[in-house]
Formats: structure tokens, C-alpha cells, sequence
């Protein structure tokens, strides 16, 4: 019964999946593109009911500072006393027109808030992720054609050395040795004073500095801003860095086994040519595909870093909020990172659709 | 089995002259070698054995520690005087302090030692409230499938996609935030990270019940009329948890690695009622620009070290368990190659 049922269907299958191939990409762009919704209706859901549950969020904040009337009066006028399921239905309302609420510190919007410091925090990630591909790619390469002799040893030591040591405790050490024991490099901020202010006037600003200052044709400006960009970007480049030197060399290490490399270097290519170009290219593909996580995890890697190097981006903001116990400023936080991060991963996922065909079924 | 304990003490080289080396050595070999580290160090050589070994020595100091806290450390915690009155604040490092005092008068040294209690105390609590309710999860949204299973996949999914911290911070607030100090916080702590790892275990245990779910011996369990509940624990469960050991420990350094991010950014742990490695680097911070390097440096290398043997250990895990990357014990074989250069040698001596 089955295998008369299997029979034509197998006969039929590539006939059938001809005319399908070439739409077989934009089929797979829009159902990816469709499952962002359930992802980041479920994450704004979760948090909703699991923000709520331990109760409102100007008790939370204002608690002890006001007398119990006030604090009544202000929860009725917010709306916070009404059942819960209302208030849901409400909150998904306005995040469909794109309101991520009010500040209950300082009164400000949400999406105000992610306008102003969220190119600070993507200006960081980018550089990070400078460092990231500077460091773990060349490095990861050295540790596969060494394969377990002693620059791989310690590369790989130094990777999980990456991997163990918390950003924080990176940008720490990094600020005692060229903050204070070697004074080379700015510790904190994104900029001096004076660039702060250079850039504070430039029309339509980006906000990413380096883009605004190479905009006005400012090269000290530049200068400044890469400098201050240093520290920040190796401390939370190295985590990635580490992740990617594993990647490249795992992956590394299976192509070199196989026999289009054989072959090649049969024909008298050279041991550089062959890793860097041979075995290197289909190397990269797992590191395309991990690169969605990375963002999430530099993300989550900003906060503490901007936090450390005071760099004024959403983390560093994040962190001021969480202080000041504003629970309605780190849920809106919260909830547009939800959606950055699933709308990164879908593009990532894109990417490597395009580059690895075996991935669209 | 009774027969088998004696002869596990001669190793190895008992069950070489035996016929069948391979099957004799798999029925020599004890429960005991069976185990996930156990088998691991016995399959290592060369660099992996030394990663691994190295890996295991740390986590046993960092028990060790953990478990010895009260002798080793000078002083407690939240001790900040004792018969020679205060310890003052920010001292640098002396003999009554070996590594100087905090910017709140604690001692850096004893506040590192005891931390190791917390550190430990949140991976085993993190990792085995996660473990459990992962796998439970897993097991049976696998095996049942449905509508349950695809709803608990597509959140499982929207969870994994998130960073790890934010949501740990969202649940710390959850658990903590509206009435402080109704769950300890060490344990609002952990409970925040587990919520985090659950979607890991389900994932992994999800695939592989699925795949056991189509193999003939569950298959002939069904037809025999085996309960549903039965199939799950016993058929399902036995064989869809081996890649567990390696999860545990990639989470465990994530666990600590999570804790010291909420403790560095204010949440969780008062300095009174647990000593937490990140919320006093949180308190170095301002300590490091005035060139204070005692209260920073410390905490942060025994948050290093910590994650560092458990990855360690799990890397080395991870590189065993992959065919391709697994070294091979090779001895014997450069031995006959070397006996076959020296031959070869000697013929085209002799040809000359």
C-alpha cells in the first residue's frame, strides 16, 4: 500500500521540482520572513505577562517615595489597575503602531530612546566585528594548518581564554593597562568634548561618528572617535573573535581533509594558496550562519561593555533605567532588541540561503 | 559483571591477549568507565588528554574551595571588622589582607573564596532545575508530537533566538524586583539562568526523541502495548540523553558567566547576604580609573578560571566526541613505520 503510494511519488519528484527551483528562494525569503512574527509576538508576550505578574511598574519605581494615595491615583491614571488582559490587548495595540511606551523616569519614549543611542550601540557592534573577522579568522586558519602542535595549542587556549573571560573583566583590565599603568588610549566615551560638539552640529546627523565625522571631512575628528572605538571594540570583538578562530578551524580542518584539496595540491598548489583560498572559502559558511547568534550575543555583550567603557549606547541607557528601577524603559528596551535580533537573524538566514543552496527546502 | 570487577584493575593490557580484544575490553570495561569524563580521559591523548586533565584539576580546586570556604577563607563575606577594629576601605594588599579590602571595607581574598560557594551553588541549581524540565519537555513533545509539540518548538525557538542575559535580567526582575527579598537571591539568581537553558536541553532531547521515535525497538514496544509513559522513560529516555553531558557543561560556564553579568550590572546578590564575584567587579569599576587594581583583578580572574576548567573539560568533551576532530592513539603504528623506514633503509644501504 505504501510503496505503491511511494513509487510515483518518487518518479514525480524531479519533474515536479523543476518548475518549482526558481521560485524556490523567494518562497523560502517569505515563509522565513512570516515566522518573525510568531517569534517576536511570543517574546513581547512573554515578557509582557512576565513583567506584569510581580506587579505595576510605578509601584516599582516610585515605591516609598510617594504616600500610598498618590501612588494610587497615579497607577489608576496610568491605567495599570485595570485587569490584565486589557491592558495586554492594549499594549500589542500600540505596538503595532510602533509605541514602545513611556519612560517613567525621565518621560521620554522608547522609540525615542532607541533612536538616539541605538546607532551608538550598532557604531560598537560593527567594530567589535571588525575585530572579530581581524583576529579569528587569520588566527583560526594558523591553528588549523598547525593542527595540534603548539601554535594551535595556544591559540586554541587563547580562544577559550576569550571565550572564559567576561567582558567586563576585559574592559577593565584593558582600562587599568592603558588607562592608568600606560596611558595611551581614551577610556571612556565614544568622543572628546570638543569632537562631541563638532558632531553635535552636523546636519541629518547618522549618529554613527565615525560616518559623521568622515562626512564633514574632519580627519581629527576621525581620529578621535577611532581612538575612543579601541578599547570597547577589542573587549567585546575578542568573545566573537574566539568563537569564530573555533569555527574557522573546525571547519578548516575538514576541508583540508577532503579531495578537491588533495587534488589541488597534487597540482602544485602552494600550502598558503590552498588554506587560504582552497579550504578557506567553504570554511566561511558555518561562520555566515553563526553570525546571527553573534549579533544576539553582542548585543547582550554591548550592555555590559558600554557599561564599562561608559559608552553612551542603548546598553549603557539599559543599565541607567534598570538603576533607576524604570521597568516600563527596560521592557521596551527589552522588546526592540527582541525585534532587532529577529529581524538580524532573518537577514542572516537569507545570506546564507543565497550563498548555500542546500539550505532552501 | 562480578566476574569483570577484578580484571578492570590490570587495564587495558589484560584483555590483549584475550581473542576478541575489542569485544573482550567492551565487556571488561566497569559502569564506572562508561561514564561520560571517565571514558573521556581513558580515549584522550597528547594535547586533547592535557586540555581535558587540566579542565578537570581546576574544577576540582574550584570544588575543593567551595567546599573548604569557611577554613581557607581569613574572614567572612560580609565582614567588615575584627578585634583590630575596621579593615578600612580600598587597602592595598597586606598581611592582614592578602589581597587588600573593597571599596565597602570587605576583604577582596575572603569575599573571592566564599564566592566560589555561590558560583557552585548556582550551576548545580541552574543547570539541573533546566536539565530537568528541559528533558521532561523534550521527551514528551518529541515522542507525542502535535500541536503541543510545534507550539513548545516555535517558543523554544523565539527563546534560544534571544540574548541570553536580557532575558535573564527581564526574569530577575520577574523573580526579584517587584517584592525584593522573597526569594533569596543567590536563588533568584539561578532560577533567572535556568530559563535561559531550558530551551537548550529541549531542543537536543526534542531531535533526538523524534528520531527514536521511528527505530524498531520502540516500534515493537508499541505493538506489544507498552504504555505511552512507559515508552517515554524507558525506552525514549535512556537513549535520547547522551549528548547531555557536553550540554551541562558548555551551560555551566554560561551559568557562571550569566551570573557575573547580573551581578556586574547591579541585579541580584546584596554583598550582605552572599559573596558574588561580579557585583564587586560591578564596585571596582570606579576603583580601576584611580588605579586600584586589587578589588578588580581578583574576583575577575576566579570568574576567568572558573569558566575556564569547565570549558575546558567540555571542549575537550566535544572534541572526543567528534570523529573528526578525536586524535588517535597512534603509538603502535609510528612504531611499525618507523621499524618499516629503518627496513627500507636498510635494503637501500645494502643496494649501495
Amino acid at each position: 500500500m505504501t510503496a505503491s503510494v511511494e513509487v510515483p511519488e518518487l518518479a514525480a519528484g524531479p519533474v515536479k521540482k523543476s518548475p518549482r527551483s526558481p521560485s524556490g528562494l523567494g518562497r523560502y525569503i517569505l515563509v522565513r520572513f512570516l515566522l518573525i512574527i510568531p517569534t517576536v509576538w511570543i517574546l513581547t508576550t512573554l515578557v509582557f505577562f512576565l513583567m506584569r505578574i510581580t506587579g505595576d511598574p510605578i509601584t516599582a519605581s516610585q515605591g516609598g517615595r510617594l504616600t500610598q494615595d498618590q501612588l494610587a491615583q497615579r497607577v489608576h491614571d496610568a491605567g495599570y489597575d485595570r485587569p490584565l488582559i486589557v491592558q495586554y490587548f492594549e499594549y500589542m495595540g500600540r505596538l503595532l503602531t510602533g509605541d514602545f511606551g513611556t519612560t517613567v523616569s525621565d518621560h521620554q519614549q522608547v522609540t525615542k530612546v532607541l533612536a538616539d543611542y541605538g546607532s551608538a550601540t550598532l557604531e560598537l557592534v560593527l567594530f567589535s566585528l571588525v575585530v572579530a573577522f581581524a583576529v579569528g579568522i587569520p588566527f583560526g586558519m594558523v591553528a588549523a594548518k598547525f593542527r595540534d602542535r603548539w601554535p594551535d595549542a595556544v591559540l586554541r587556549i587563547l580562544a577559550i581564554l576569550a571565550y572564559a573571560t567576561p567582558v567586563f573583566f576585559i574592559g577593565l583590565l584593558l582600562k587599568l593597562v592603558f588607562g592608568i599603568l600606560w596611558p595611551i588610549l581614551p577610556v571612556a566615551g565614544r568622543a572628546n568634548t570638543a569632537t562631541e560638539l563638532l558632531l553635535g552640529g552636523v546636519i541629518n546627523p547618522t549618529h554613527l561618528y565615525l560616518l559623521d565625522s568622515l562626512r564633514i571631512g574632519s580627519m581629527s575628528a576621525a581620529g578621535d572617535v577611532l581612538r575612543h572605538a579601541v578599547l570597547p571594540a577589542i573587549a567585546l570583538g575578542l568573545i566573537t573573535a574566539g568563537t569564530f578562530l573555533r569555527l574557522v578551524r573546525t571547519n578548516l580542518i575538514g576541508t583540508l581533509g577532503s579531495q578537491y584539496v588533495e587534488s589541488a595540491r597534487s597540482r602544485g598548489v602552494s600550502e598558503f594558496r590552498l588554506v587560504t583560498k582552497h579550504a578557506y572559502r567553504p570554511a566561511l559558511i558555518p561562520i555566515i550562519t553563526v553570525m546571527g547568534m553573534q549579533i544576539a550575543l553582542s548585543l547582550a555583550g554591548a550592555v555590559l561593555t558600554e557599561t564599562t567603557f561608559e559608552w553612551k549606547g542603548l546598553g549603557f541607557q539599559l543599565y541607567q533605567y534598570i538603576q533607576a528601577r524604570d521597568f516600563v524603559a527596560v521592557q521596551g528596551i527589552v522588546v526592540m532588541l527582541a525585534v532587532i535580533v529577529a529581524v538580524t537573524n532573518f537577514i542572516v538566514d537569507i545570506i546564507v540561503a543565497f550563498i548555500d543552496p542546500r539550505v532552501r527546502y | 559483571m562480578s566476574t569483570a570487577a577484578p580484571v578492570q584493575p590490570t587495564g587495558p593490557g589484560a584483555a590483549g591477549p584475550a581473542p576478541l580484544p575489542g569485544a573482550a575490553k567492551r565487556a571488561g570495561e566497569s559502569p564506572l568507565r562508561r561514564l561520560p569524563i571517565v571514558r573521556h580521559v581513558r580515549q584522550a591523548v597528547g594535547l586533547q588528554r592535557g586540555m581535558l586533565l587540566g579542565g578537570l584539576v581546576i574544577c576540582a580546586l574550584i570544588l575543593l574551595c567551595a567546599l573548604f570556604a569557611p577554613l581557607i577563607a581569613p574572614y567572612g563575606f560580609a565582614q567588615m571588622n575584627d578585634a583590630n577594629g575596621d579593615f578600612g576601605t580600598q587597602q592595598a594588599p597586606s598581611a592582614a589582607h592578602l589581597w587588600g579590602t573593597t571599596v565597602g571595607g570587605f576583604d577582596v581574598f575572603s569575599r573571592v573564596v566564599w564566592g566560589t560557594r555561590t558560583a557552585v551553588f548556582v550551576i548545580v541549581v541552574a543547570v539541573t532545575i533546566s536539565l530537568i524540565i528541559g528533558v521532561v519537555l523534550g521527551l514528551v513533545s518529541g515522542y507525542l508530537g502535535g500541536w503541543l509539540d510545534r507550539i513548545l518548538v516555535v517558543v523554544a525557538d523565539a527563546i534560544y533566538a534571544f540574548p541570553s542575559l536580557l532575558l535573564a535580567i527581564v526574569m530577575t526582575i520577574v523573580i526579584s524586583g517587584g517584592q525584593s527579598k522573597v526569594v533569596g537571591g543567590v536563588m533568584a539568581a539561578a532560577i533567572s539562568i535556568t530559563v535561559v537553558f531550558v530551551p537548550q536541553y529541549f531542543r537536543v532531547v526534542r531531535a533526538e526523541a523524534v528520531r527514536l521515535k521511528a527505530e524498531p525497538f520502540v516500534e515493537s514496544a508499541q505493538v506489544i502495548g507498552v504504555s505511552k509513559p512507559r515508552i517515554i522513560a524507558r525506552h525514549i529516555y535512556r537513549n535520547a540523553t547522551r549528548n547531555i553531558p557536553l550540554i551541562f557543561t558548555l551551560n555551566a560556564s554560561e551559568a557562571i558567566l550569566t551570573l557575573a553579568a547580573l551581578g556586574f550590572l547591579g541585579f541580584g546578590i546584596e554583598p550582605t547576604s552572599a559573596a558574588e564575584w561580579g557585583f564587586d567587579l560591578n564596585k571596582a569599576l570606579s576603583d580601576v580609573t584611580s588605579g586600584i587594581w586589587w578589588t578588580a583583578l581578583f574576583p575577575g580572574l576566579a570568574i576567568v578560571l572558573t569558566v575556564l576548567g569547565i570549558t575546558l573539560v567540555g571542549e575537550s568533551m566535544n572534541d572526543l566526541n567528534d570523529p573528526r576532530l578525536r586524535l588517535r592513539k597512534k603509538p603502535r603504528r609510528s612504531r611499525r613505520a618507523r621499524a618499516q623506514r629503518a627496513r627500507t633503509g636498510r635494503t637501500a644501504a645494502k643496494e649501495a
